[in-house]
């Protein structure tokens, strides 16, 4: 069953992103980056801000992540997640690939026990239609 | 303190009254903000016929060009909106009706920003769309609080800053605001006990770390030095004004929050402090008040390290001594309450205060205050802000 309710707004690929997301729908997590110097970049982008070049290539992600921040959220801004109090978003890094960061949801641990620096492990949350999101648990 | 016939200088402030999120029901935003344009012309001594500029921020939906045919200003020569949707252009829209007196494209301008949430989208909500939502909402992370919540978190776990710093800034607020009569919370005091028991919205932020969801506008009046000499108010000076924002934040916590590492935790004014600061002539110790804007509590304190009147990581210790506390304190801050605690109308009611401090008209006046720094929005991109001087 999917962390949230069917509710839950999901991705809205556009022209510019849409490879990152038919990734996801995959079950893979590939970060896109500039085919001529290699620049990494999140969300994906039209242009590379080093080189200017448009030529885009796509990098698996690692599945082991790192805490950079987190907030443990107890107000529904949004009817979809009133049943999910209080839940976490976390903000990872890569261990392995430095220079992006995802935003995403640490599940699997009670809210009080996540601290930045503490290593995940990805796991894909079937939202349905075909489309997969990346969620992590401690590793 | 000797100026250009050009320099810039706010001769008049304007506003509605302030109440809470959907307060006023009876009256379009568009009209309240009509209402406080008019107020600031007549504050400065001016006729409305002789604004020819209009600036505002954040997608402000009460447009220029609908502004001045609704208040009949004869020739725009000015009309201009700081790019980005949070508060960070506050400032902004008033360094842009400077660039324009400074340059002579225009004589008098005026900085605006209307907002009532009941009317329209409530900004605290979840938005429909957002550029970069994809990265987000998916993930539960909708509004400001939340957002904003990750930085402050990353912030406390760099440095020694605790709840205890955090619920400083908003009890000294309140404190500001039971002062102030204009205040949505004038009437309302707030303890210690209260902070620490109040329900989280977003760790590590409580109810009274966000600021006020409120419905009211504001406006600001800007010309040279030449007029201002000749109008009514005491004259104050913007010594300096400045917008923008460092490399690769896009979006920022808004969007994805691919901010680069070192600048994460950070308002996003560190490059902008000093270059204000140095245009203006001035230090962070040359400040006597200031007026930061404060939609989340711990963002402030991030601010005072990052206008240089504290060093990284010292704005727990720097707000623990009482420095920014009206009675007493070195620096005092938000002297009406700020947008914790006497309204969010995207921190033009901010300016609005920096302008009263200078003319010595505060409810919580600083004897003898001089200069004066007012923030827009904090963390975002682009951000700005303005140095005020009582000549």
């Amino acid at each position: 069953m999917a962390l949230f309710p069917e509710t839950m707004p999901r991705p809205e690929p556009d022209m510019d992103d849409a490879p990152f997301w038919s990734a996801c729908a995959e079950q893979r997590l590939q970060f896109q980056s500039c085919a001529v110097c290699g620049l990494l970049r999140h969300p994906p982008a039209p242009i590379c801000a080093g080189c200017h070049s448009t030529e885009v290539a796509w990098v698996t992600a690692p599945e082991e992540a790192e805490v950079f921040s987190f907030t443990v959220i107890h107000h529904a801004s949004h009817a979809a997640v009133a049943d999910n109090l209080p839940y976490v978003v976390g903000l990872v890094t890569f261990p392995n690939l430095p220079g992006v960061k995802l935003v995403t949801n640490i599940t699997e641990i009670p809210p009080s026990e996540v601290r930045i620096g503490m290593r995940l492990t990805l796991w894909w949350d079937d939202i349905g239609e075909g489309m997969h999101l990346p969620r992590f648990r401690p590793a | 303190m000797a100026s250009s016939a050009r320099a810039p200088h706010i001769v008049g402030v304007g506003q509605s009254a302030y109440t809470r999120w959907g307060g006023i029901q009876n009256r379009s935003q568009f009209q309240i903000t009509a209402e406080a344009i008019v107020a600031a012309a007549r504050d400065a001594g001016l006729p409305v016929s002789a604004i020819d500029g209009l600036t505002s921020f954040s997608n402000d939906s009460n447009e220029g060009p609908v502004m001045q045919a609704a208040l009949g200003i004869p020739e725009l020569r000015w009309s201009a909106m700081v790019w980005g949707g949070g508060g960070g252009g506050s400032c902004g829209a008033v360094s842009l009706a400077c660039a324009a007196i400074e340059s002579g494209q225009a004589e008098v301008v005026v900085a605006y920003r209307g907002l009532c949430q009941g009317q329209g989208r409530r900004f605290g909500r979840a938005a429909p769309t957002r550029t970069h939502g994809s990265y987000i909402a998916p993930f539960g992370l909708f509004a400001p609080p939340q957002m904003l919540a990750l930085m402050v978190q990353r912030f406390m776990h760099l440095y020694p800053i605790t709840e205890d710093h955090l619920a400083e800034v908003a009890l000294s607020f309140r404190a500001n605001a039971n002062r102030n009569p204009r205040a949505v919370m004038g009437d309302r005091t707030l303890t210690k006990e209260q902070y620490l028991a109040s329900r989280w919205i977003a760790e590590p932020l409580r109810l009274y770390d966000c600021c006020l969801e409120t419905d009211g506008a504001a406006a600001v009046i800007i010309t040279t030095a030449e007029r201002a000499r000749d109008l009514a108010q005491q004259q104050v000076e913007v010594l300096a004004s400045a917008h923008g924002g460092g490399a690769g934040w896009s979006t920022g916590p808004l969007g994805s929050q691919n901010m680069p590492d070192d600048t994460y935790a950070s308002t996003n004014n560190r490059r902008l402090a000093g270059e204000l600061f140095a245009k203006a002539g001035l230090t962070p110790d040359d400040i006597d008040v200031a007026q930061i804007y404060d939609h989340f509590s711990g963002m402030v304190l991030m601010a005072l390290e990052d206008f240089g009147f504290c060093g990284p990581g010292e704005s727990g210790a720097f707000v623990a001594e009482g420095n920014i506390r009206h009675d007493g304190g070195s620096l005092p801050l938000n002297t009406s309450g700020g947008q914790l605690s006497e309204a969010y109308v995207h921190g033009v009611n901010l300016i609005i205060e920096g302008v009263r401090q200078m003319r010595g008209t505060s409810t919580a006046q600083v004897a003898d205050a001089s200069t004066c720094l007012v923030t827009g929005g904090l963390g975002v991109a682009p951000t700005s802000a303005i140095l005020l001087g009582r000549n």
